[in-house]
């Protein structure tokens, strides 16, 4: 059923700015080559990389209500799996995710792949 | 270790109860089920439709093998168990298969009641209750001809349409006047009695049966009065018996049915039971809907949350025979203290009866014509005072003063490719397609899995009939306490309560006391509690933006592609030439693609990116332009028409009234949009009478007109009163507001909120208690204070203008 997203196989990392840049629940950009990367920041200050488009209809992620270790996408209220990029059921389909870390207090995107 | 749970009775309440208990708690036990009947757990309503012919065994299939192996669980099919022995907590069967126990759940269900006659154990005498019932039935009917009925009641009539569709000559027996008598009244069976006739049932009504006559097979049935019928097949519909032996021999104190109390647990608090099988607080059950909320607290308790109690709940009917429609629900017979609102249209068949007590409904039957069922259940579970709605009750729904979509809702007479969600695109067959395959039975399953009625829920009752006619007798509506999301158990009133009362001033105190069960909400709650705080401690409460729809968070509307729409506020509609030329600025500096007027007066500029925002507001603050508020729960705008300054039939100036107004209440958040609009003569050209407060100025006032909306089910204002000032209208204006925004749910428009709580309420808070008026308008203007600022104007500097920027690039 889950069919496994897109992941980067060879890792070259950037900072992508601070933590603190990006409020508690919710998102900022980062501009690409493959367009905006959407950085989530959950309540517990984990942080999640998806490709700005949700795989309903191309919403931008990165304006949803971030709850949890989800996003409920702004155009049609899909909801998806920020760790993995997976619609949750019922709704099928799945937004490219990036490796993503965080270290003193900066964000760090792996783009490779 | 795991604890070991083990459920006997593999039917529809039982395995409910684990279908809610993986979902809360899917590690929680190591589970072991017990079915008397050679099958995996089938759905059990879904007999007679079988019985008849329309469905398969296949069809009515609930969980197959896999789902049992998929979650672990441990599935003896055609095993019966004979013994519990609670000291050792051991459970054994017939053929001597044992499980050990630390949570035991008895889901026994019941048996058909048989009449204690001469003749009851003679071949050919069958109850009606499982798959087994029903193979003889059909087979019976391949080689006989003469089938009696005995009992018609609902159960009764479902076999008997069956048989006959299988070719029998049946004939239903029944020992009163009126079929299905524990549902209807004597009018109403008499038309069920009439259709089914036509059908080609016969009845023998007031007719006892004395004896069953035959050798060895049943030949014929004898009557209290000496009459014969002949009878190849006898079906026994008379009641059903709870499946209590079990449960008596282990010592568990029953009575008619297991006694349980609010958490569904027996006289042993290691053992639980739910369905049929039970009896609690004296009533013992028959239809689905109440053993799919035992189901759920049961679950809750076995999961150690222990925060839910059952409650019986009024249950409605429905039969399944197809081509009849009828409905009932609670106290449909009336009689002393109640009073009764008839509708009788013979020719027709059409027949509707509501019971009504202190304004409220009590019960309800409805023959030929159940379109309103759905609502009326509502209503009646809601204990919604219908006095406004009195004089047009009994003609349903869509007319109440609903010139939109409301009345062509014949769920049962749409084709499947009827389109029943337009904002989703869903068809009828889609409905019933998810139904089937999935197995759905509640409206949130056919809400997640088809979005039918997920946007703008308008389709909400059409989809509740469409699920109630594909899953027939049992489906109740839902279930009677609506939780505000998932996240909770809680309603909106519970939650906003204790708010108020417990002095909750954030988002996570609120989760916190009244136990969330996710960790930080969901996308519907938390702007829900966002709103009840703010409206709560208006100065005080600190506004969450990550808990706001994007729309109210970065003040523009978002639209398909990303990209925000921009409209300045333009008070009442009115704009200068200054105006218009600083927007035509800004639309050409910033190569706006589309400039648009929209239907309240304003300007709308699409397709902005969100980056440009902050610097596109800050040309129109140069301006003196302003947030129209076009995205928000909140006041949208005030339309007038130009009114007697201009107009040769204006009354009145309904610009500066319209200005006035708008300058009063602009910022305010509501629990949904609030739309507003002065006309200047009663021709009502501001169109007043479709928005949530219209004023209509007349030659000697002001008619306030309240509740109404354009929009998917169009709905004209309920007029609140006349005033002679325009002080009188500003103060009533504010003071609804304010009743509004402290009362009605989140997301709930004024036209909703007044349909539920009834007009003369509102007419009672806002005209009649003078006092009360002046406090609601005087919070109104207090919460207006902390309310009234120009979020461009904030968010167009820095720092806040850098949230809508790239937080950075990567090559």
């Amino acid at each position: 059923m889950t069919k496994p997203c897109r992941v980067a196989d060879e890792q070259t990392w950037s900072d992508v700015g601070a933590l603190d840049a990006i409020p508690r629940q919710g998102s900022r950009t980062v501009a690409s080559a493959v367009g905006d990367i959407a950085v989530f920041r959950s309540v517990d200050d984990q942080v999640f990389a998806l490709l700005d488009r949700c795989p309903h209809k191309n919403g931008p992620l990165s304006q949803g209500i971030v709850h949890g270790s989800r996003v409920t996408c702004p155009l049609h209220s899909w909801v998806i799996e920020l760790q993995s990029g997976q619609a949750v059921a019922p709704d099928q389909g799945c937004a490219r995710q990036f490796p993503v870390k965080l270290e003193d207090g900066r964000v760090w995107l792996d783009m490779a792949g | 270790m795991k604890q070991k749970l083990v459920l006997i009775g593999n039917g529809m309440a039982g395995v409910r109860t684990l279908e809610e208990l993986l979902k809360i708690a899917p590690d929680a036990y190591d589970v072991t089920v017990f079915g008397a009947e050679p099958y995996v757990n089938y759905n059990r309503i879904l007999l007679s439709p079988m019985l008849a012919g329309e469905k398969t065994l296949d069809d009515i299939v609930l969980n197959g093998p896999d789902w049992y192996a998929g979650h672990g669980i441990t599935l003896h099919k055609g095993k019966k168990v004979v013994k519990i022995d609670r000291r050792q907590r051991l459970v054994v069967a017939e053929d001597g298969t044992q499980a050990g126990y630390d949570r035991l759940l008895l889901a026994t269900g019941s048996t058909p009641a048989l009449l204690s006659v001469p003749g009851k154990e003679l071949d050919g005498v069958i109850g009606f209750r499982d798959i087994h019932d029903v193979e003889r039935m059909l087979s019976c009917a391949r080689q006989h001809r003469h089938a009696v009925v005995i009992g018609g009641g609902l159960l009764g009539l479902e076999a008997a349409n069956g048989l006959r569709k299988q070719g029998m000559q049946v004939t239903v027996v029944h020992l009163v006047d009126n079929l299905m008598n524990r549902q209807l009244d004597a009018p109403a069976s008499q038309l069920l009695q009439r259709a089914l006739e036509d059908t080609g049932l016969d009845f023998l009504m007031q007719a006892q049966t004395e004896a069953l006559l035959g050798d060895t097979r049943v030949r014929a049935i004898r009557f209290k009065d000496g009459t014969e019928l002949p009878a190849d097949l006898v079906v026994m519909a008379v009641g059903i018996r709870p499946n209590v032996e079990l449960a008596r021999c282990a010592g568990l104190h029953c009575e008619k049915g297991i006694v349980v109390n609010d958490t569904l647990q027996t006289f042993d608090p290691r053992v639980y039971a739910v369905g049929e099988c039970v009896q609690h607080r004296g009533q013992l059950f028959g239809l689905v809907a109440p053993l799919f909320e035992q189901a759920k607290v049961c679950a809750n308790h076995l999961a150690g949350y222990g925060i839910a109690r059952y409650q019986s709940t009024v249950t409605a009917t429905k039969l399944k025979v197809t081509g009849i429609d009828l409905f009932s629900a609670g106290q449909f017979q009336g009689g002393e203290g109640y009073e009764n609102l008839l509708f009788q249209d013979p020719a027709r068949g059409i027949y509707k009866k509501l019971v009504i007590q202190d304004n409220r409904i009590k019960g309800a039957v409805l023959y030929g014509d159940t379109v309103d069922g759905a609502w009326y259940f509502q209503l009646m579970r809601d204990g919604t005072d219908i006095a406004a709605l009195r004089e047009n009750l009994l003609f349903g729904q869509a007319h109440l003063g609903d010139s939109g979509h409301g009345a062509e809702s014949k769920a049962v007479n749409l084709p499947d490719s009827a389109e029943v969600c337009g904002c989703n695109g869903v068809c009828k067959g889609d409905i019933l397609k998810a139904i089937t395959t999935h197995k759905l039975f509640t409206l949130d399953e056919v809400r997640s899995h088809t979005k039918a009625s997920a946007s703008c829920g308008s389709c909400t009752g059409l989809v509740e009939q469409i699920i109630s006619s594909a899953l027939g007798a049992d489906y109740s509506v839902s279930t009677d306490k609506k939780p505000l999301c998932k996240c909770t158990e809680h309603t909106h009133d519970e939650v906003r309560q204790a708010i108020r009362k417990e002095g909750l001033k954030t988002i996570p105190a609120v989760m916190a006391l009244l136990n969330w069960k996710t960790p930080d909400g969901c996308a519907g709650c938390r702007p829900a509690l966002n709103y009840y705080l703010l409206s709560q401690w208006p100065g005080e409460y600190q506004d969450d933006p990550q808990s706001r729809f994007i729309n109210e968070r970065v003040h523009a509307n978002i639209q398909k592609d990303g990209s925000y729409s921009v409209v300045p506020r333009i008070w009442g509609g009115l704009t200068t030439p200054a105006e218009l030329r600083a927007i035509a600025d800004v639309a050409e500096k910033y190569q706006v693609p589309t400039v648009k007027i929209t239907g309240g007066q304003r300007i709308d500029l699409l397709g902005i990116k969100k980056e440009t925002l902050p610097q596109v507001w800050h040309d129109l603050n140069q301006a003196g332009l302003m947030s129209g508020h076009a995205y928000g729960k909140s006041l949208r705008t005030v339309k007038t028409c130009v009114g007697k300054e201009w107009c040769r039939f204006g009354t009145q100036e309904s610009m500066a009234l319209g200005v006035g107004l708008e300058k009063m209440t602009w910022g305010s958040w509501t629990p949904h949009k609030f739309k507003m609009a002065v006309s200047g003569c009663p021709r009502n050209c501001a169109e007043a009478t479709i928005k949530d407060f219209g004023v209509v100025c007349v030659d000697s006032g002001y008619e306030l007109h309240v509740g109404g909306n354009g929009g998917v089910k169009v709905r004209a204002t309920d007029l609140l009163c006349k005033v002679d000032s325009e002080e009188e209208v500003h103060e009533y204006c504010g003071a609804f507001m304010q009743v509004y925004r402290e009362e009605a749910r989140y997301l709930e428009r004024t036209a909703h909120w007044i349909e539920r709580v009834g007009l003369a309420y509102v007419k009672q808070r806002v005209v009649e208690d003078e006092a009360g008026r002046q406090a609601l308008f005087q919070r109104f203007l207090a919460s207006q204070q902390s309310a009234q600022s120009d979020p461009w104007a904030a968010l167009a500097e820095e720092p806040a203008r850098e949230q809508f920027a790239h937080l950075g690039s990567v090559a």
